[in-house]
């Protein structure tokens, strides 16, 4: 819960409070959860056969993170996020098309095959980008809702990034404007637990991210990640302060990445005893059984998830097929008028 | 009118005419920027439009950056060139790639001002020109103004320009240029070149083209008075734009005089001045009837004595246009 005892937060309404439905809600998340989770099995299979270049950093064992606090929101909304951006672009409504042309480096991409992996964008499910730059995308995220708070138009920005970024300069510049300027945006501090093999014991003195609300006077919450409807709920009451109150909030999340780092990470600094602990408290597998448990029943289950397989399976085959750009994109793209190429 | 009112009246103007358009930075607020560029902004258009920020460059400039994307016309001051490096990250990695790396989808639209060169005894972290660390970086816009009259105009249609601009303000000359700026909205076109000083090549007679911009211009100009008394003519390009260059105006000059000096305060190598003389080579080779020389900053950091020796004052730019008329 958040730590202010200031600020009173309003009652929640809708996405929140679902009084009926509430199964079938679940099992939208569930499906958006295993859409991310099938998606990146089939993107680090195309990685290995070499369709797939450069650097991959798969979501898997964080997607209740991108889908819980993308369901707190309505589709205007802003997200802007790291390098592990498959999750967010895909959970903000972006087509598995899309992405997975752009991990193929096609026309078809959502960046045109210019940005690949750690680069999506999406003008149209308004998803701001993945960035490279470890925590340059903080105070960027500050600006987009600076915009929001300047044009009143009741938009909330959701800024993800993990805890390797806590400690370097944009996180504090963000954070600090953010806070000063009291603008509607929330601050999702992804700690996966390792800042790509070093782990947090190594690279923070104070393990706590969320303490750091404290010295920006912000609100902050902490939580660890175990059920997807819990993560709606908590970034909701964050999203919520945003949007109504405009004031930021610093969420940490506690999560796990069920592979390295990336493609070319073995993750050999940590044990697989570890890993297969943490993999008994997946939330997707998680979200399966509760939606087994509470009858949603095995057989739409099924049909969800070949569903799923059918669309993963068009994604693939889409930028498998789809055309490279053009290099006479390349000019083109970089500056717009009568310089344009 | 000098260049700073011209500025200030380009801002003024601007924010009258399109609500999107926000100033923020480090004092322009109520103190009006430490220049005074930003002076009565704060007190026409309020805490909402003109917004003093801490100390903060990569926060100013990714702030900026994100309030662009979400179609504000942010225009960050950075209140010396020299203080941009801390955010030289946000405009090199994400300013300068946004439109390509969306696809097309998305421009950052911003114009960022800084007040750049030496000649104000700043000393090494007050005096720098690292216009050719923005040229180098594609995506970029990158203007300089020599006098007011451009200034408001090459403002006005940074501020228009759906690209980032970075707009490198002379301060050395920031009161000390002065001339008739119209009243009212104009524009001078970006990417095209003045030629301030004609002149023509006959048999015997050579001519000198020199290629200068900001406050080395007035430089230009005085050697190539001095030189007139010499027997050599200067044709002087004030190139306004530095990026894209104008390198079709360029080349006409030098395909008709045949021999080019540029003058620049940046450090010699690598400086803009190496890129201009790589188009030129590529241009007008065999038009050539002297090698091109550039007159420029040392390759050291920006002195605080010794200033008037470092920078490529008329002293220094005079026996390079006779020697290149002597060749």
């Amino acid at each position: 819960m958040s730590q202010s005892d200031t600020q009173q937060i309003p009652q929640q309404e809708s996405p929140l409070t679902r009084p009926s439905g509430q199964l079938d809600h679940l099992a939208d998340l569930y499906r958006q959860m295993l859409l991310i989770r099938r998606v990146e099995e089939e993107a680090a299979r195309a990685y290995a056969q070499g369709k797939i270049g450069g650097f991959l950093h798969l979501y898997i064992g964080q997607e209740a993170v991108a889908v819980g606090s993308i369901a707190a929101l309505k589709p205007e909304d802003y997200v802007v996020t790291t390098y592990r951006d498959h999750g967010v672009a895909l959970a903000k409504g972006m087509s598995a098309r899309a992405l997975m042309a752009e991990l193929f480096g096609k026309a078809t991409g959502c960046s045109k095959g210019l940005g690949g992996s750690m680069h999506m964008f999406d003008a149209q499910t308004n998803m701001l980008g993945g960035y490279g730059i470890v925590g340059g995308h903080i105070p960027l995220a500050a600006g987009v809702a600076f915009a929001s708070k300047y044009r009143a138009d009741g938009r909330v920005t959701l800024c993800y990034f993990g805890e390797g970024a806590v400690s370097i300069g944009g996180f504090h510049e963000g954070v600090s404007l953010a806070a000063l300027w009291k603008l509607p945006i929330v601050f999702i501090c992804e700690n996966n637990e390792y800042s790509m093999g070093t782990p947090l014991s190594r690279s923070m003195s104070v393990e706590d991210v969320s303490m750091k609300a404290l010295g920006y006077g912000i609100d902050r919450d902490r939580f660890f990640v175990e059920d997807v409807l819990d993560v709606e709920q908590r970034i909701g009451e964050a999203v919520q302060r945003a949007r109504e109150m405009s004031l930021p909030t610093l969420v940490e999340v506690r999560t796990y990445r069920f592979r390295g780092h990336s493609m070319s990470d073995p993750a050999k600094y940590r044990t697989q005893q570890e890993l297969e602990e943490r993999k008994k408290k997946d939330p997707l597998f998680r979200a399966r059984v509760k939606l087994v448990d509470e009858g949603y029943g095995e057989s739409r289950l099924k049909a969800l998830e070949e569903a799923i397989e059918a669309e993963v399976a068009d994604a693939v085959e889409f930028a498998n097929t789809s055309p490279e750009p053009d290099p006479s994109l390349l000019e083109s793209t970089t500056y717009d008028g009568p310089f344009a190429a | 009118m000098n260049l700073v009112q011209a500025i200030n009246d380009a801002l003024k103007l601007e924010m009258k005419r399109d609500p999107r358009v926000v100033v923020l930075g480090e004092d322009v607020g109520r103190v009006g920027g430490v220049f005074r560029v930003t002076q009565g902004l704060w007190d026409e258009f309020g805490d909402d439009r003109v917004v003093d920020t801490p100390l903060s460059e990569g926060g100013i400039l990714g702030t900026a950056i994100g309030m662009a994307l979400y179609g504000l016309v942010p225009v960050p001051e950075i209140q010396f060139a020299d203080f941009i490096f801390p955010g030289y990250d946000q405009i090199v990695s994400e300013l300068a790639k946004m439109r390509w790396r969306s696809g097309g989808e998305y421009s950052a639209k911003m114009v960022v001002r800084t007040p750049v060169g030496g000649g104000i005894r700043g000393g090494l972290y007050h005096s720098q020109s690292p216009e050719s660390l923005f040229i180098h970086v594609a995506g970029l816009k990158v203007v300089c103004p020599a006098n007011p009259y451009d200034a408001k105009g090459l403002l006005l249609a940074s501020l228009r320009d759906p690209d980032p601009v970075l707009f490198f303000e002379p301060k050395r000359i920031y009161r000390a240029s002065r001339g008739d700026v119209p009243e009212g909205d104009y524009t001078v076109e970006l990417g095209k070149a003045k030629i301030v000083r004609e002149a023509e090549a006959a048999p015997g007679k050579p001519a000198v083209t020199i290629l200068a911009w900001g406050a080395m211009l007035y430089e230009a100009v005085a050697a190539a008075e001095k030189a007139l008394e010499l027997g050599v003519e200067c044709e002087i390009v004030d190139l306004r734009t530095l990026w894209p260059v104008d390198v079709e105006t360029i080349a006409a000059s030098v395909e008709k005089t045949g021999r080019v000096i540029v003058v620049h305060e940046a450090p010699k190598t690598c400086g803009f001045g190496a890129e201009l003389v790589a188009l030129i080579n590529e241009r007008c080779f065999l038009s050539l009837e002297a090698p091109p020389v550039r007159v420029a900053g040392f390759d050291t950091p920006f002195p605080y004595t010794l200033e008037m020796d470092y920078l490529p004052l008329a002293h220094r730019i005079l026996p390079a246009i006779v020697e290149t008329a002597r060749y």
